[in-house]
C-alpha cells in the first residue's frame, strides 16, 4: 500500500488488520514532515510521543481491543484547538508558552478513534486572516507554489494536507478559514452547521460564528472525519443534540432530480476568468448527471462582509479579553511589580503579545461595542444577520443545495494584499454568509488557473443536511477534472 | 477616525500602541468603519438582533461536584506565582 496517499479507511483498516502498524504508519508520516516541512513552515511543534502513542495504538490491537474508526491513522491538528500536554499557540506570541492540561472535546474524540497525533498546525494569528502570514510563526507557503500563500487562517492544516505530510487534518472556520484554503490548495474542506461540533478547548474567536472540521483528500475521508468529531457535547451549550448520520456509508454521486441553487446576486461578476470557468464547469457537470440547476436570490448576501466583519470583531474584543498575563500567556517584563499600575500592566502586555492585524480586530470591536455605537454597529449586525439568515431558508425551500465559488480568484502572492485589510477582507465575500447563518459548507477541488493553481467549488447546504452537501461533492469529486493532480513541492 | 480617537479606543481595549500603529490603524480604520456603514439604511424595524444562528437546544445535567483538575494543574501555565497562587501588581 502507498501509505502516503492512502485513504483514512485503507490506513486504519490495513493497521487493524496488521498489515502495518500504526508505528510503522507514524514512523513514514514523520520522515515525510522532517524532509518536506522545511519548505511549507506547516507545522508549529511535533508531538515529541507520536511513535509511543502509535505504539499503544498497536498494543492495544494485539490485546484485541476495539481501537475505533481511525486507527492508527496519523493527524495534524490546527493549533487552536486545545491539546492535552501539547503546545496550543493559536499562532500568537501571547500564547507561545501555553499547555493545555486538557484535550478540546474534537482531539479527544480523534484520540478515541485511535488518531496519531503528529503534531501542531500553523495558522493565522487567533484564526484571523484569509493569508497565513499574520502568524508570529511566519507564513506559512502554498505547496502548490511556494510564493503564494496557502489561505488562511488553517493554511498550515491546508498545506500540511495538500502535501501529504499527514493524513487527515482539522481546521477551524469563523469565516471561510477552512473553506478558502482548502481550495487554494486542492483539498476538500467541511465547516459542518453551527453545533454540530463541539467548539469546547477550540480557542475562541467569534463564539457564534466558529466551527471546526476536516480538512483532507478526499469527499469520503472528511464524511468518516465527521462521523468521529459531531455529535453532542454536555461541555459546550451551544452543540447540538440531533444525532450524527453515518455519512460515509450513505455517500452518494446520485445528483439526479436535485435541485442546485445559484444565487444570482452572487453573479454579478468581479471573478477571475480560471474561477469563473471552474464554477461554470461544475454546473453543467451536474447539469450533465441530471441535477437541475434553479437560480435563488439571497439579496442580503452584498452585505455579508461587512455584518460578518462587525459580528467577528466585536465577539473577538469580548474572548480575547482573557489574555491579560496573569493566568496564563505571555507577561510583558517589569523589573518589579510594586508600583506598576493594573491597566499598565495590561496594556503592555496586550500591547506586546497580540500581533497587528489582532490589534486592530481588537480594537474594530471595541469600538463598535463602546457606549454609543452598540445599537448602531453590533445590533444592527444581529438584525441584518437575521435578515441573510431567513433568506438562506427560503432559498433552501427552492433547492436542494447551492453552489458558489469558494473565493474570487486562485492563491494569491504572499505579500500582495498584506497591507490592505479590506480588500484581503473581501476575498471573504462568497464564505462568511454561511457561518453567519450557521450553514454547513464545504470545498471540493475542480479546476485549475491556467498556471496550475487548484480552484476549488462551494457547496452549501440547509441546516444539518450535511449528507446531501456531501453527496453533491461526491459527485463533483467523481468526475473532477482534478482528480489526482499533485502539488509541485512533492 | 483620527489618530486621538484611536489611542482613546486603544486605552479601552487594554492594548498600548505606538504612535504609528495608531496612524495607521485610525486610516485604516476609518475605511473599514465606512465599509460597516453599508448596512446603515436597511430597514430592519422589529427584527430581532440574531446571536446564535441555529436553535440551542437546552439540556440539563445532575449538579454535582466534580475534581477535574488538581490545583497544581490550574496554575501550571501561570507567568509568576508563589506556590498556588497568581502573583498580580498590586491592586489597592
Amino acid at each position: 500500500m502507498d501509505l502516503t496517499f492512502a485513504s483514512l479507511s485503507e490506513i486504519s483498516d490495513a493497521v487493524k488488520s496488521k498489515k502495518v502498524s500504526a508505528k510503522e504508519v507514524a514512523a513514514h508520516f514523520q520522515k515525510r514532515i522532517e524532509s518536506l516541512d522545511s519548505k511549507l513552515n506547516a507545522f508549529t511543534s511535533h508531538n515529541p510521543n507520536a511513535l509511543k502513542d502509535a505504539e499503544n495504538t498497536d498494543s492495544r490491537i494485539a490485546k484485541g481491543e476495539d481501537v475505533g474508526l481511525l486507527a492508527g491513522v496519523p493527524f495534524g491538528i490546527k493549533e487552536m484547538l486545545c491539546t492535552k500536554g501539547l503546545k496550543t499557540t493559536a499562532g500568537s506570541k501571547i500564547l507561545s508558552n501555553f499547555v493545555p492540561p486538557y484535550d478540546s472535546t474534537v482531539v479527544a474524540r480523534l484520540k478515541k478513534q485511535g488518531v496519531t497525533v503528529m503534531g501542531k498546525l500553523n495558522q493565522d494569528e487567533f484564526a484571523m486572516g484569509s493569508s497565513n502570514e499574520t502568524s508570529f510563526y511566519g507564513a506559512v507557503k502554498n505547496p502548490w507554489d511556494v510564493n503564494r500563500v496557502p489561505g488562511g487562517s488553517s493554511g498550515g492544516s491546508a498545506a500540511a494536507q495538500a502535501a501529504r505530510l499527514v493524513a487527515g487534518t482539522i481546521g477551524t472556520d469563523t469565516g471561510g478559514s477552512i473553506r478558502q484554503p482548502a481550495s487554494f490548495c486542492g483539498i476538500v474542506g467541511v465547516k459542518p452547521t453551527y453545533g454540530r461540533v463541539s467548539r469546547y478547548g477550540i480557542i475562541a474567536f467569534a463564539s457564534s460564528l466558529d466551527q471546526a472540521g476536516p480538512m483532507v483528500s478526499s469527499v469520503k475521508d472528511a464524511a468518516l472525519t465527521m462521523e468521529v468529531i459531531s455529535g453532542h457535547d454536555p461541555m459546550d451549550s451551544t452543540s447540538s443534540q440531533k444525532a450524527v448520520p453515518s455519512w460515509s456509508k450513505n455517500l452518494s454521486t446520485d445528483v439526479k432530480g436535485l435541485k442546485i441553487g445559484v444565487i444570482k446576486e452572487y453573479m454579478k461578476g468581479g471573478l477571475d476568468v480560471d474561477t469563473e470557468k471552474t464554477f461554470s464547469e461544475s454546473l453543467k457537470t451536474l447539469k450533465s448527471m441530471g441535477a437541475e440547476i434553479v437560480e435563488v436570490s439571497v439579496s442580503m448576501s452584498e452585505f455579508a462582509v461587512p455584518i460578518y466583519y462587525l459580528v467577528a470583531t466585536s465577539e473577538a474584543s469580548s474572548n480575547l479579553a482573557r489574555y491579560d498575563g496573569i493566568r496564563y500567556g505571555y507577561r510583558a517584563e517589569f523589573p518589579s511589580l510594586a508600583g506598576v499600575e493594573l491597566e499598565d500592566f495590561y496594556a503592555k502586555t496586550r500591547g506586546e503579545g497580540f500581533g497587528q492585524e489582532v490589534k486592530r480586530r481588537i480594537m474594530l470591536g471595541t469600538y463598535c461595542l463602546s457606549s454609543g455605537y452598540y445599537d448602531a454597529y453590533y445590533t444592527k449586525a444581529g438584525q441584518v444577520r437575521r435578515m441573510l439568515t431567513e433568506q438562506y431558508l427560503a432559498a433552501f425551500r427552492n433547492c436542494d443545495v447551492i453552489l458558489s465559488p469558494v473565493t474570487t480568484s486562485p492563491a494569491f502572492k504572499i505579500g500582495e494584499l498584506v497591507s490592505d485589510p479590506l480588500a484581503m477582507y473581501m476575498n471573504d465575500i462568497f464564505t462568511t454568509s454561511t457561518n453567519l447563518a450557521g450553514l454547513p459548507g464545504m470545498s471540493v477541488p475542480f479546476g485549475a488557473s491556467s498556471t496550475g493553481l487548484p480552484i476549488g467549488v462551494q457547496v452549501t447546504a440547509n441546516h444539518f443536511d450535511e449528507q446531501r452537501m456531501l453527496n453533491v461533492a461526491a459527485a463533483l469529486e467523481s468526475v473532477s477534472p482534478v482528480k489526482g493532480k499533485k502539488p509541485h513541492v512533492i | 477616525m483620527d489618530k486621538k480617537a484611536v489611542e482613546h479606543i486603544a486605552k479601552l481595549a487594554r492594548l498600548q500602541i505606538t504612535d504609528a500603529e495608531a496612524v495607521e490603524f485610525s486610516a485604516q480604520m476609518e475605511k473599514i468603519l465606512q465599509n460597516f456603514q453599508k448596512i446603515e439604511n436597511i430597514n430592519t424595524q422589529g427584527v430581532e438582533p440574531m446571536v446564535t444562528p441555529t436553535e440551542i437546544e437546552s439540556f440539563w445535567r445532575e449538579d454535582q461536584v466534580v475534581q477535574n483538575y488538581k490545583p497544581e494543574d490550574m496554575v501550571a501555565n501561570a507567568p509568576d506565582r508563589a506556590g498556588n497562587l497568581f502573583k498580580v501588581p498590586p491592586v489597592v
